[in-house]
């Protein structure tokens, strides 16, 4: 079986690199260098691996470390275009974290089981880590990074903040995705369906009583 | 989990000829690739192959195409409308997002849930022929109490296939030998000596659709699952039934079980000693007792057979509205 070049791939590709979502100084990029700075004392090799780690300086995807195996694949992400090399095993969810410095979508399980890794994928709701990036080429993925638009919260969002549905908040993302997403799927008015709706998102804090109220607000609301 | 190659198949031929493990959805695959379960060479994605329309056969059934997403089938106005079992099935089985993802067809071909199956620390003749079951003599609450072997207990997971069990479907494949036609309960094998090899298809063999004939005017249906949780989970024991009553005789019925057989389980037993009967408790209570007549539980599951026979009882009296 010959490998064939998929023409989208030709496609004109911004190879700008994305702000981080909070400006230059995201609260990772600040613990990368901080991590860094306090290994240099100690280790060097631990101060590169931090150093490559924040989002300021991520290598062009052109000239990233040659991986065997890797091949060009363009995903579209809160409506930007990103042009990464990725090995075929690389599922969207470590695409998003490891390759485009995208951590809103948490890891929890890694098999379906939890719901931490939710995105939307052409405005479906979907695990992340169940699903190859290159199989999502001609796909429109939004995560909770794409959310908040010119500086509002989603109202999903401010929901969760007034009814404090969270509390460690691992699960957050992937909670506010699915809620995002059953906002528009066919489910009873009563708290029951909201419960049943959101049973695919697993919260280790038990926060599941204001989750149901934050998404009922916005239901109610709409 | 393992390198391999990946391709996009642009048609079912293209498919076909390519000669790697298809994916869809991916809910089970990558799963138990990532488990080491799973370790196919080549993967050959379908997702671009035309096969996502339900569409009215001339016959007065549903064709299903196999790439139809479990969420869509089951909000589509035609399956809640006249195939309420199929719905209520699909919207039974593991969660939003992965409904959105899980194809027909995958479904289909979901792999079981056994521990042991999932767990390369362990021996187990599904994933390594001969090299013994973990579960027999393990911890098999979950296990399957009909169909079973000594070589192989596990039980098929899925929750569409016992609801498609129940309506008689046909699965369509196309495959390096050209097309044909399985009817669903011919589809699936019991485990016997070979564990490995769980339904009829050949390598390289595609499914391409489902078809779903009519049912007669009157005719009610309902699924229930029993199983740990409210939500996302397995069953423990399920049962579709699709009946039509006249007056208070059975006219006809089908019954079918999830979670306690190798296999959907296909309830004939249960059919025989109701069809010509009177809808009422008595009945219904000895065609459960038919239909597990053959139960074989193990150390951790014997509370299956009971817990099966008040899933049959129960969803006869909904599909009959004896209740």
């Amino acid at each position: 079986m010959t490998k064939q070049r998929d023409p989208r791939h030709d496609e004109q590709v911004s190879e700008q690199q994305p702000e981080p979502a909070f400006g230059r100084f995201s609260r990772r990029s600040f613990l990368s260098q901080l991590g860094a700075a306090t290994a240099a004392a100690t280790a060097a090799p631990f101060a590169h691996a931090a150093a490559t780690a924040t989002i300021e300086a991520p290598p062009a995807p052109d000239e990233a470390m040659a991986i065997p195996g890797a091949v060009p694949v363009t995903l579209t992400v809160n409506g930007q275009k990103h042009k990464v090399m990725l090995e075929p095993r690389v599922t969207l969810l470590d695409a998003l974290r490891d390759h485009m410095q995208m951590f809103g979508t948490k890891k929890g399980c890694d098999h379906g089981q939890c719901g931490a890794c939710t995105v939307h994928v052409n405005g479906r709701r979907v695990n992340s880590c169940l699903s190859f990036a290159i199989m999502h080429q001609q796909d429109e993925i939004t995560t909770i990074e794409g959310l908040a638009k010119d500086g509002q919260l989603h109202p999903v969002q401010q929901a969760f903040l007034e009814h404090d549905g969270f509390q460690c908040g691992y699960c957050t993302p992937g909670q506010i995705m699915s809620a995002v997403a059953l906002l528009k799927e066919p489910i009873g008015a009563d708290d029951d369906s909201v419960r049943a709706a959101m049973s695919g998102n697993i919260c280790r804090c038990g926060a599941y009583n204001n989750i149901v109220d934050a998404v009922q607000q916005v239901r109610h609301q709409a | 989990m393992e390198v391999f190659r990946y391709s996009q198949a642009q048609s079912v031929d293209n498919a076909i000829k390519a000669g790697g493990k298809f994916i869809a959805g991916g809910t089970t695959l990558v799963d138990l690739m990532k488990l080491n379960v799973e370790k196919p060479q080549a993967l050959v994605d379908i997702n671009g192959l035309k096969l996502d329309k339900v569409e009215a056969t001339p016959e007065g059934g549903l064709k299903i195409g196999a790439l139809v997403r479990n969420s869509d089938l089951a909000h589509h106005p035609e399956v809640q409308s006249r195939y309420a079992v199929l719905s209520q099935a699909l919207l039974s089985g593991a969660s939003p997002q992965l409904r959105n993802m899980a194809t027909t067809g995958g479904n289909l071909l979901q792999r079981t849930r056994c521990y042991y199956f999932r767990d390369t620390a362990y021996v187990c003749n599904k994933r390594q022929p001969g090299s013994g079951c973990s579960a027999i003599d393990g911890y098999n609450r979950i296990h399957a109490v009909l169909g079973g072997s000594d070589q192989c207990v596990a039980t098929h997971p899925s929750d569409m296939a016992v609801a498609m069990t129940a309506l008689e479907a046909t699965v369509y494949t196309q495959g390096p030998k050209g097309s044909r036609s399985i009817a669903l309960n011919d589809f699936y094998l019991l485990p016997g000596n070979t564990p490995d090899k769980e339904n009829v298809l050949e390598p390289g063999e595609l499914i391409t659709h489902v078809t779903i004939p009519a049912l007669a005017a009157g005719t009610k249906s309902y699924y229930i699952k029993l199983r740990d949780r409210a939500q996302y989970e397995f069953a423990l024991s399920s049962a579709a039934v699709i009946a039509r009553v006249n007056g208070k005789k059975i006219e006809q019925v089908r019954v079918a079980l999830g979670g306690v057989g190798t296999r959907p389980w296909r309830a004939k037993e249960a059919e025989s000693a109701l069809e010509g009967h009177e809808a009422n408790p008595v009945n219904f209570r000895k065609a459960a007792d038919a239909a597990l007549a053959g139960a074989k539980p193990l150390k951790d599951n014997a509370f299956k057979v009971e817990l099966a026979k008040r899933a049959i009882v129960r969803a006869l009296e909904v599909a009959t509205q004896t209740v």
